[in-house]
């Protein structure tokens, strides 16, 4: 019955359970809407037919309303409305609050792809891959415009706000691939828009994980016997880096003043330029540094740092960065140089 | 303040007791476009908002071609491009509620008419009127000018959500954008000088004798809508000053990265929004019952209820906006309110539309092209109304927010506004605007060929969103799952209805401006109303009633009264005896 009434009233195919509620309270509403619209219709048209004027001049009979009629008129509305307000609301209050074993997944719009990450990863573009029959939670932001998390054959819909996380929920009913559309007129290209769900049974889509952890880049890294430095966390690549490069020549890592300052509680420190300038030491800042040393030179040392631009690539930067990051601020160790 | 009112209406009251139109001979600019005379006030806004309607229609013709025949040469605008087709949906929607369903159904039809139907020779304020004109038209031209700049028109959709609207790197039309914006607010600013003058203009001039109950319906709607716009404006307008400083000046209002919220503009936007939907819904409400008691030769079923329900509808409009935000992850509490206010406001709706039914019931209806228009707007209309119960429920919403449905829903309540019951007053007023009569049988050709392929337009794009399709999608061959079989077929016909739709405009447009002309001399009172308007010569010179202002002695409605041998009693005529 419901099938064939889905097909009637030309739903998209239904994968979800929440897909099952709305099309339910789609269908007691549309039936009664426009039962009742074509009685009102019909009723109009009666008396369109039945009253058109015979003679010129003819008059018509006065006729008052009895009150209980205007009364039944407010009425039998208002009480059927409220009756799927309450459907409505109840489902979207289910809708809203999603179980607490659900998967968890972040979906991020960006101009204009979907990037969906697990929190242990792997991560994807426009491919979301989910397991049948257990709920799935998505959080949901963007990195730009407002856009619009859609599955229509789930029924489900959030926006994607930039600066803030929504969250949607579901439980696939089958599997299959389904698409992801972006709701929201999001610019240029929103009609180059467009995901994939892929409904797996759980087992599959427990391998599937598994093995796209396994095989993804920091997975490979950690893996590999000969490449041992990378298996290290970038702190301590970055602290290698600063032997191999030298930086202890002028900067202590105990809080001692050197030729340059100390890394010890600098990230983050407020810094006084030469200028007279105070800046915030953050990654911005320790990188540029390191890149054009000059620019924004901290008052009181007079040696001149040489540029590492070319020198250091973007990762060996980073690495440094975090090292620096991870010498938080400690009391100098006493009589400590190095 | 009322003194000087009335004082002002005084002075110019006597200026006409002279042979209208004598006491001084305008030159062509100072007649046509420096007048204060509210008439002509209402052509000027009438004629500015059908230009308006060709470039609204124009556009739309532009960008459905394009999602029925994707990629193709359009004949008359050439190829569409993906910024393009963005700028022509966002103009299409900003022109048509801004530029053609505000301006003719409040500022064309509340200038011309209020005076008339109240019995006064003008507004009080007229020069307040001519200012508020010219705005208007300044901020049409920069609409219309935001075509020729660098990047061309906007294109961040005329709900113009940041952060697409602040960031030009986003919208892509960084001049057209911020164009956009000051013709929105200067727009507004016309129609707040224009409300302030209507309901100064009822409370103040009213014809000895008027009492509020005696006031036609559609100055009822007329007033109610424009203080439902005072009151809901200025939020958007306050919004629109913080999206120009977000554009230009890199302020941070709506841009998350400083500290801001894009949901505030939501907010700001839906609450002037939502009202605006009833503040043109009034009058054409009020429209539809000055012609159908009119053409049913019946007194309204209820008009004291339609009244009520009208304030009513009118109030609950403030709380109704946050509907449009149900998947913007509003607090389910916070839905719960507003999903409850929107299926309530739908009943003093339908029940406006029971009372107009009622109307019907024992009447003695006549045929004519503006009760068709009246009538159908009554069918149309409800069928707009009920599909938004669909997205009221606030768990159905979830499913159908953005797709096609929720624009086939808001067309099949905007057209009926601004179109059929536009048409209907129209054709119902044009005697007395112009004292010539429109050709009945073009007028019957023009309706059917407009009604029929309006329903063959949104009916395929009902079952298109039912389906899944969302909005603003420029080609939709770029989803497989929405070109399956049956569904270009769709919407390549809800195009082809919307050709035949426009090409049925030129058979009004001919009627309107032959007959403007050239048709038939047209009586005073052709239909036998009661309003008294038709107590005014047609069309009614400077001064309006040149034989002195009117007396008011009864309701407007008094049609087919027992005691009396015709079937229709003038609000103006004295009672026998009296």
């Amino acid at each position: 019955m419901t099938q064939w009434l889905r097909e009637l009233l030309f739903l998209p195919e239904r994968a979800s359970t929440f897909a099952d509620r709305v099309d339910a309270l789609h269908y007691q509403v549309f039936l009664t809407t426009m039962g009742v619209w074509a009685v009102i219709t019909l009723v109009m048209g009666y008396f369109f037919v039945r009253f058109r004027r015979k003679r010129v001049e003819q008059s018509t009979e006065p006729f008052h309303p009895p009150l209980s009629m205007e009364v039944f008129f407010v009425a039998v509305p208002l009480v059927v409305f409220l009756g799927w307000f309450t459907i409505g609301f109840r489902d979207f209050t289910w809708y809203r609050n999603p179980p607490p074993d659900a998967i968890d997944v972040y979906a991020t719009g960006k101009k204009w792809m979907w990037k969906f990450t697990y929190p242990e990863g792997p991560n994807a573009i426009d491919t979301l891959h989910v397991p049948v029959g257990r709920p799935v939670r998505v959080l949901i932001t963007s990195r730009d415009v407002i856009h619009s998390f859609f599955v229509p054959a789930f029924r489900v819909k959030q926006d994607a706000i930039p600066g803030r996380y929504t969250e949607t929920w579901f439980i696939a009913t089958r599997t299959g691939v389904f698409d992801v559309f972006c709701a929201e007129y999001c610019g240029l290209s929103h009609s180059r828009m467009l995901g994939k769900v892929v409904v797996m049974p759980v087992e599959e889509f427990e391998d599937w994980r598994a093995a796209e952890r396994e095989q993804s880049f920091a997975a490979r890294l950690d893996a590999d016997p000969t490449r041992d430095e990378a298996r290290a966390t970038l702190v301590t690549q970055g602290e290698r880096l600063a032997l191999e490069k030298g930086c202890g020549r002028c900067h202590t890592v105990d809080g001692t003043p050197h030729l340059g300052p100390t890394w010890r509680g600098l990230y983050r420190s407020m810094q006084t330029l030469t200028t007279g300038e105070n800046v915030v030491a953050d990654e911005a800042y320790l990188t540029r540094s390191m890149m054009n040393p000059g620019a924004q030179k901290v008052a009181g040392y007079f040696t001149d740092m040489p540029s590492y631009f070319g020198l250091l690539t973007n990762a060996e930067a980073a690495a440094l960065v975090e090292y620096i990051k991870s010498l938080k601020g400690e009391e100098p160790a006493p009589g400590a140089m190095r | 303040m009322s003194s000087t009112a009335h004082g002002h209406a005084a002075s110019v009251g006597n200026g006409h007791d002279a042979p209208a139109g004598h006491h001084h001979n305008p030159g062509f600019i100072e007649k046509y476009l420096w007048s204060t005379d509210h008439k002509m006030i209402g052509f000027q806004y009438l004629f500015t908002g059908m230009a308006m309607a060709l470039i609204g229609g124009f556009t739309v013709y532009a960008f459905r071609m394009q999602i029925a025949f994707p990629g193709m040469s359009i004949p008359g605008y050439g190829r569409v491009t993906a910024g393009d087709y963005n700028a022509l949906v966002t103009t299409h929607g900003t022109v048509m509620i801004f530029w053609v369903a505000m301006p003719v159904l409040i500022a064309a039809l509340g200038n011309y008419l209020i005076p008339l139907m109240i019995g006064c020779d003008d507004m009080v304020f007229p020069r307040l009127n001519r200012l508020s004109y010219q705005i208007f038209l300044v901020s049409a031209l920069v609409l219309i000018s935001s075509f020729f700049v660098e990047g061309g028109a906007f294109g961040g959709a005329w709900t113009s959500y940041p952060p697409l609207s602040s960031k030009s790197q986003y919208n892509l039309t960084g001049v057209g954008s911020t164009l956009w914006v000051v013709a929105v607010a200067l727009e507004f600013v016309a129609f707040l000088l224009g409300g302030i003058n209507f309901v100064t203009t009822v409370m103040n001039s009213r014809a000895p004798g008027m009492k509020l109950w005696d006031v036609p319906i559609v100055v009822w709607m007329i007033v109610l809508a424009s203080i439902l716009f005072m009151a809901s404006v200025g939020p958007l307008v306050a919004g629109a000053v913080m999206l120009i400083f977000d554009q230009n000046f890199h302020t941070g209002f709506f841009d998350p990265v400083k500290g801001g919220d894009p949901v505030l503009w939501q907010h700001l936007f839906w609450f002037f929004g939502h009202p605006e939907v009833y503040v043109v819904l009034l009058p054409a409400m009020g429209i539809v019952a000055e012609v159908i008691t009119v053409f049913s030769r019946k007194r309204l079923f209820a008009q004291r209820t339609v009244i009520m329900t009208a304030i009513a509808v009118g109030i609950i409009s403030f709380f109704v906006w946050a509907h449009h935000q149900f998947v913007a992850g509003i607090d389910p509490r916070m839905a719960n309110v507003f999903s409850v206010t929107t299926l309530i406001i739908s009943i003093p709706v339908a029940e406006m539309v029971f009372v107009y039914i009622g109307t019907l019931y024992g009447g003695s209806i006549r045929l004519t092209t503006p009760m068709l228009w009246a009538l159908a707007f009554i069918a149309e209309f409800l069928l707009g109304g009920v599909t938004g119960i669909f997205l009221g429920a606030s768990g159905a919403d979830i499913y159908f927010h953005d797709t096609y449905f929720v624009l086939a829903h808001f067309h099949y309540t905007f057209f009926p506004i601004a179109f059929i019951a536009v048409f209907a007053a129209i054709t119902h007023w044009f005697p007395k605007m112009f004292g010539r009569t429109l050709n009945e049988t073009f007028g019957k050709v023009h309706f059917w060929g407009t009604v029929i392929p309006f329903n063959c337009i949104f009916i395929p794009l009902f079952v298109l969103g039912v389906r899944g399709d969302h909005r603003r999608i420029y080609d939709y061959r770029h989803f497989p799952d929405s070109m399956q079989a049956g569904m270009q077929d769709l919407r390549v016909f809800a195009t082809l209805s919307l050709v035949v739709l426009l090409a049925f405009q030129v058979v009004f447009l001919v009627n309107f401006f032959y007959s403007m002309f050239k048709g038939p001399k047209a009586p005073a009172n052709p239909w036998h109303a009661n309003t008294l308007e038709w107590a005014a010569p047609s069309p009614p010179p400077h001064g309006n009633f040149p034989e002195g202002l009117p007396t008011v002695y009864r309701g407007p409605y008094e049609y087919s009264h027992p005691d009396r041998k015709e079937d229709y009693w003038p609000q103006h005529i004295a009672p026998e005896g009296a």
